[in-house]
């Protein structure tokens, strides 16, 4: 059974001119232990779709329909009081920015014992074994000292060790990980994102890594999830998203990242840009921007159907399923 | 356009010999006299030497703190070099800034910013932002001809003309970067220095604007300055990279030469720790460790903490930049 299941999930804002559809629909679920990227432009709801499984999202932005179920439990709609009981508990989160996301004026040590002694029935001096443990499974050396420092005495890529410690301390099973490296250097992103790897492998829990970065997605996720203004493009394996694309944005958008290994003296551009949520186009968001468009994705909208190993929302697909 | 030389050899337009740039970062002079703080020096630059050939690309790539940055605006002329110098085209730049002829040296070396976001002034319309430069030039007095300039410069960076009573929020990330390239086009430069233009950008988007730029530079034969920290991009845009570490260059080659056979230890970890799209599954080895604190830099190579290479010499004596087979490269154990 999936571990996470987000069904026709909507979420709206409200605002003086209309109510804005920021996530339009989207469904997807999580197997236990899986990993499942996240990818799009800036404004496709990578980071909605995360707060919105968290219970985060910022006023006046709500859940206006479908469902979020965490192992079969609906989690969309609880108040404050229940769903704290689940952050950290059963969902943890890791954001883009890690002093951003720790407490200044707590000592590490004090933030991480906080947090398992809010979740888990243990005594104060166990917790504090259990925090410095989480320190040096997160490759933090003199954990024994360190967990007395400051979050200012830490490095970027020290930080996000701590922030991951934290994000794992009352053993959630699900992570939703949101940009964890993109404020970091290119030679700490490797090493923290095969640490995020390792340590949810190690405990079995699954991980949502929402990122614009495609390489870490090729690396790490089991499965990738494409979305564009709002909506669930492609879903599928990776291998299979990254070399057989199905839908025209993802094979455009995997033409446009420059690559390590071929010569090319143009990238391939996808022209124009994502729609603003004020004007999504009739049909298909992307067919003004799509090289293959036809009639019918001027007028219908597609859901997602299977195009091969993939699913993908494209009226391209519409007869290969039936 | 350029002359070319008919000479074997022609001379590169860009020559940087030895640049370097210390900050003072002392605590305030009461703090020294109290505490009995020392002044504090932040050698951001280190001697720094390189060339670039008329119509080539020269990348600088490295961590955040190597650097980078500090080059580029040395070479604009935003800082002043504490040794060494730049020659540009014959010319020593850095006295033609100071000379009655800075405005005609401005006008040969322009610069690209990273934050499109940050580099335009929200309260000015487009054609006030790319018109500003040719006005402050005196290169075009009249309103007219102003207009259709500035036209002819949003078309030649695939905007309207129709954009130019518009105002930067209008614009989505990839156009306002655009905005810049058009805005740094304005005084005809030969000389681009481009610091991180596409990394606050999508990756879709960031394809348009580096097809744009290599568009210009065939065009027009410009030379770039381009500072990355992405390597893909690095390796689509370049001719020839320098890979920099705590203010110095530790290995400068050819572009193919430095992808497809890095010498190098920290260049070798580099590349290394680019997330592969195809090959997937691979494990690969993280770099280790972090880069140092520049105030206090480690002793001889100060990248013998992080090195798997490193011996004796390389703690105690700082290898220099020299020539080897074709490449430029300071480490003990690359013979």
């Amino acid at each position: 059974m999936s571990l996470l299941q987000v069904k026709n999930l909507v979420v709206e804002f409200p605002s003086r001119h209309g109510t804005l559809r920021a996530l339009d629909d989207i469904s997807f679920d999580i197997a236990p232990g899986e990993i499942l990227g996240v990818v799009g432009e800036s404004g496709a709801g990578k980071s909605l779709t995360g707060a919105a499984i968290i219970g985060l999202l910022e006023p006046p932005g709500r859940v206006a329909g479908g469902q979020i179920l965490l192992e079969g439990q609906r989690i969309d709609h609880l108040n404050n009081d229940e769903m704290r009981h689940i952050r950290g508990r059963k969902i943890g989160a890791i954001f883009q920015d890690p002093l951003t996301s720790l407490n200044p004026l707590y000592s590490i040590g004090r933030q991480l014992t906080e947090t398992i002694l809010a979740h888990l029935p243990v005594t104060p001096q166990e917790a504090r074994q259990r925090a410095i443990q989480l320190l040096k499974d997160t490759g933090i050396s003199a954990a024994e000292e360190r967990i007395e420092h400051y979050p200012h005495q830490f490095s970027g890529g020290m930080r996000q060790r701590v922030v991951i410690a934290l994000a794992l301390a009352a053993e959630p099973q699900l992570i939703v990980a949101d940009e964890p490296t993109t404020a970091l250097d290119v030679s700490i992103q490797a090493q923290i994102i095969s640490l995020l790897k390792n340590v949810c492998k190690d405990r079995g829990a699954a991980v949502m890594l929402i990122t614009h970065d495609m390489g870490v997605i090729a690396e790490t996720c089991d499965r990738v999830a494409v979305l564009y203004a709002g909506r669930v493009a492609e879903i599928g394996p990776v291998h299979q998203v990254i070399n057989h694309p199905a839908h025209p944005y993802t094979a455009g958008l995997m033409a446009s990242i420059p690559d390590m290994d071929s010569d090319r003296e143009r990238l391939n551009q996808i022209d124009g840009a994502m729609p603003r949520l004020n004007a999504i186009p009739q049909g298909c968001a992307f067919n003004p921007r799509c090289p293959k468009a036809f009639d019918r994705c001027r007028q219908d909208r597609p859901d997602l159907v299977q195009a091969g190993a993939n699913m993908a929302a494209c009226w391209l697909h519409d007869g290969s399923a039936a | 356009m350029s002359d070319t030389m008919s000479n074997a050899k022609p001379q590169p337009l860009v020559v940087a010999h030895d640049l370097a740039k210390t900050f003072d970062v002392s605590a305030p002079w009461l703090n020294r006299v109290i505490e009995g703080k020392p002044r504090q020096l932040l050698n951001a630059v280190d001697g720094v030497s390189f060339e670039i050939e008329r119509g080539k690309t020269l990348a600088l790539v490295g961590e955040s703190g190597c650097g980078k940055s500090t080059v580029a605006r040395l070479l604009v002329g935003l800082y002043e070099p504490t040794r060494g110098g730049l020659t540009f085209d014959g010319q020593d730049a850095h006295a033609a800034f100071k000379s009655a002829d800075a405005q005609k040296m401005r006008q040969r070396i322009q610069m690209i910013f990273q934050d499109p976001y940050a580099s335009l002034n929200p309260r000015w319309t487009v054609d006030d932002i790319i018109g500003e430069p040719l006005k402050e030039h005196g290169l075009i007095r009249d309103a007219e001809e102003l207009k259709a300039r500035v036209a002819e410069l949003l078309k030649s960076v695939g905007l309207s003309p129709l954009d130019m009573v518009k105002y930067p929020h209008q614009f989505s990330g990839g156009q306002r970067q655009r905005i810049s390239i058009a805005r740094a086009l304005a005084t005809a430069p030969e000389f681009l220095v481009c610091d991180e233009p596409t990394s606050a950008l999508d990756v879709s988007v960031q394809a348009q604007v580096l097809n744009i730029m290599k568009d210009l530079q065939r065009e027009r034969g410009l030379t770039y300055l381009f500072i990355s920290h992405n390597l893909a991009v690095v390796r689509h845009v370049s001719d020839r990279v320098g890979v920099m570490y705590l203010g110095r260059l530790v290995e400068l080659a050819d572009k193919h030469t430095l992808f497809g056979n890095p010498q190098h230890p920290y260049t070798k970890m580099l590349l290394d720790a680019i997330p592969k799209m195809h090959d997937t599954g691979r494990a690969r080895t993280p770099v280790q460790g972090e880069v140092p604190n520049p105030l206090n830099p480690p002793s001889g190579c100060t990248f013998h903490p992080r090195c798997p290479q490193a011996t004796d010499i390389c703690r105690a004596e700082r290898p220099a930049l020299r020539d080897f087979k074709g490449i430029k490269i300071a480490c003990h154990a690359v013979v």
